[in-house]
């Protein structure tokens, strides 16, 4: 047995690492290229940013996008918090299997067939697109992924706690926001950030649904690079891997910090009985 | 840090309550008829059950003999197939848990772990909507009841087992529920502390004036702290007495052979002896002389004798003229527990083992009894129980 890093290791992690984030670092690169053209580089400079600033368009897309993804994400995570409450508490009837199966479909679903699909409702039921209908179609796809995430922790969670609750004279209404959504909270919220990731990157379900007035980041700068890539669009995605990269690293120092907290006052617990 | 309440002249209270053999007597809480079924299985099975105000009463059957089930109905997380329970004279169908007068010591102990110690005991109280003062002067008294002060603002994971459990039990009885049930209370707490808290528990039951219901299939649990108990099987109440009674006077095989250590020979009843009546035990053949029961069983009536470890005597050398019952046999085996040691002899002409404990009240025997030892077994006539069931 080998200690630390062999040749092979050092080779075989610089190639992984290169094919995972070269296109990035390439892109966040440059996002600071003075030229006008995307591939030469052309000295160090920070005018697409400036630029940015004044891109009407592009901002308004951006603007578009961010309401949308906390609109949708916060209606997915009600809905979808519903739907995995009642998935893990409802009796056996028959066809539950099949009920649940339901809820879980559009994690599966090809993007293109449940945009197609919600647009042939759209059109069906005479609903204007615009940014009510993606708003729509956004909760639609993203509400299964908040079911998933919270009905994993509430598999787990002791229903001997409601129990208590209630025999405690809590009715079952405020037993669920004073005592279970308390606790399953990380859950949700964890729902929550996926589904607001999710709605911020989409495009396909996007494009099938969306208006005019209701154009997204992604949209816009999909359009654009068919035009050809200018550096704005550059640096508008380095500021999104920006954003998602310290909200990722957050997340996860909190995570961190939490479960620390929380071995020591275990261990402080076990020490002190 | 254990819970030690001034100690208190409760002997003569204890000693006089038996509310349940005044027949003017008012049940707190009745249970007729009730059956609960769930599906084709049959949980509870037509049980009809009184306790009275201030009894501790005890649950007590194997796993999934309908004890848990029972207590779940007072407490309104399950509803009777058919019967009625009452509460007070109240019937309890279709009030739900929330509005019930009872509270529930949860065998998880249940404590919501993302509120302090105090905002746990105070749970119940704010559901009250008691004013911000009084739920504070309560919370003080209830976390002083169960020495846990200091702990306060800790959450339930900083806690030891046994300092859970104390928070759970402050909840509970925070209210001044009619009635507290305890669902296997101290199962996950070790010996030592399992036992000091059997008798906080009564403290505390006495000292509150509280009726306490518990379940557990620890029989010597239920028989330390109850005042009564009920023996349950496959959701029927197989008998319901005192410990006392429970265990000198079983009323059937399955309770005799349930609680404590019992030998149980089958007999048939050959017709009156000296002592009351006369059984010949079928292994080995022997005769046997006991005491006849307030309802004799006919002649040839088949039988069982039901005589506990330590209601015998073993020595090597024969027994004294008068001893009546007397067998011979040879030591099989023996377990030493320090205050007592329990033989077991292999009667001679047979393969049956009788279990007979004996107390070491001395520190050193002269003549100690060992290994393939031939002794001899005595018992008096009214030293067992006589079982038809």
């Amino acid at each position: 047995m080998t200690k630390g890093l062999s040749t092979v290791n050092v080779a075989a992690l610089t190639l992984g690492f290169a094919f995972l984030y070269l296109p990035i670092v390439i892109l966040v690169l440059y996002s600071f290229n003075d030229s006008q053209l995307v591939t030469v580089w052309g000295g160090f400079s920070t005018r697409w940013y400036v630029s940015l600033l004044h891109n009407e368009q592009l901002l308004e897309a951006a603007w578009v996008t961010v309401r949308l993804g906390l609109l949708s994400a916060t209606v997915a995570t009600v809905l979808g918090t519903l739907a995995a409450v009642t998935l893990t508490r409802m009796g056996r009837f028959r066809g539950r299997t099949l009920f649940s199966g339901m809820v879980y479909a559009p994690l599966v679903m090809p993007e293109v067939i449940t945009g197609l699909s919600m647009l042939l409702l759209f059109v069906a039921i005479g609903l204007d697109r615009g940014f009510l209908t993606v708003t729509i179609a956004h909760v639609t796809f993203s509400m299964c992924f908040v079911a998933v995430v919270v009905q994993s922790r509430l598999v787990s969670f002791d229903r001997s706690l409601e129990e208590a609750a209630m025999d405690l004279g809590c009715p079952p209404f405020r037993t669920f926001f004073v005592v279970t959504l308390p606790i399953i909270l990380p859950a949700v919220v964890s729902g929550w950030m996926l589904a607001f990731t999710l709605s911020i990157d989409d495009l396909v379900i996007s494009q099938f649904t969306t208006g005019p007035g209701a154009t997204t980041l992604p949209m816009r700068i999909y359009s654009s690079v068919r035009l050809g890539v200018k550096p704005e669009i550059n640096a508008v995605c380095s500021i999104l891997i920006g954003l998602v990269t310290i909200g990722v690293i957050a997340a996860s120092i909190a995570t961190k910090r939490a479960e620390n907290e929380r071995l020591k006052a275990e261990r402080a617990a076990a020490a002190g009985r | 840090m254990a819970l030690k309440p001034a100690q208190k002249a409760l002997g003569p209270i204890r000693r006089s309550f038996a509310p349940w053999l005044d027949p003017s007597a008012v049940p707190l809480i009745r249970f007729e008829n009730v059956t609960k079924r769930f599906g084709d299985f049959v949980a509870v099975d037509d049980i009809s059950l009184d306790i009275h105000q201030r009894e501790f009463f005890a649950l007590l059957g194997p796993s999934g003999c309908g004890k848990t089930t029972l207590m779940r109905m007072l407490a309104g997380f399950e509803e009777p197939t058919s019967g009625r329970v009452t509460l007070g004279g109240k019937d309890l169908a279709g009030m739900p848990p929330y509005r019930r007068p009872v509270n529930m010591m949860f065998q998880s102990y249940a404590l919501f772990p993302h509120m302090s110690v105090e905002q746990n005991v105070a749970f119940g109280l704010k559901q009250d909507g008691l004013p911000k003062t009084e739920i504070a002067e309560r919370v003080t008294e209830m976390l002083k009841l169960v020495k846990l002060e200091s702990f306060a603002s800790r959450k339930p994971h900083q806690l030891s087992g046994g300092q859970r459990q104390r928070v759970a039990l402050a909840r509970a009885v925070a209210k001044r529920p009619k009635v507290l049930l305890l669902d296997e209370p101290l199962g996950a707490l070790d010996k030592k502390l399992r036992e000091e808290t059997q008798f906080e528990l009564m403290d505390l039951q006495m000292e509150l004036g509280l009726t306490f219901l518990i379940v557990t299939h620890d029989q010597e649990e239920a028989m330390t702290v109850a005042d009564r108990i009920a023996v349950m099987n496959h959701g029927k109440l197989v008998q319901v007495a005192t410990p006392g009674d429970i265990y000198e006077q079983p009323n059937s095989r399955y309770v005799a052979d349930f609680i404590g250590d019992i030998n149980i020979l089958e007999a048939k009843v050959a017709g009156a002896g000296p002592a009351g009546l006369s059984l010949a035990v079928k292994d080995p053949a022997a005769p046997i002389t006991v005491a006849a029961p307030e309802a004799r069983p006919a002649d040839g009536a088949e039988v069982a004798f039901a005589i506990r470890p330590e209601k015998m005597r073993i020595a090597i050398e024969p027994p004294p003229a008068d001893a009546v019952n007397v067998l011979k046999g040879e030591v099989w085996d023996i377990a030493y527990f320090g205050d007592w040691t329990k033989f077991l002899v292999k009667l001679e002409g047979s393969d049956t083992i009788m279990r007979v404990s004996r107390a070491n009240a001395t520190r050193t025997e002269s003549a100690p009894i060992a290994w393939d030892d031939k002794v001899h077994v005595w018992f008096a006539p009214d030293a067992g129980v006589l079982l038809t069931a």
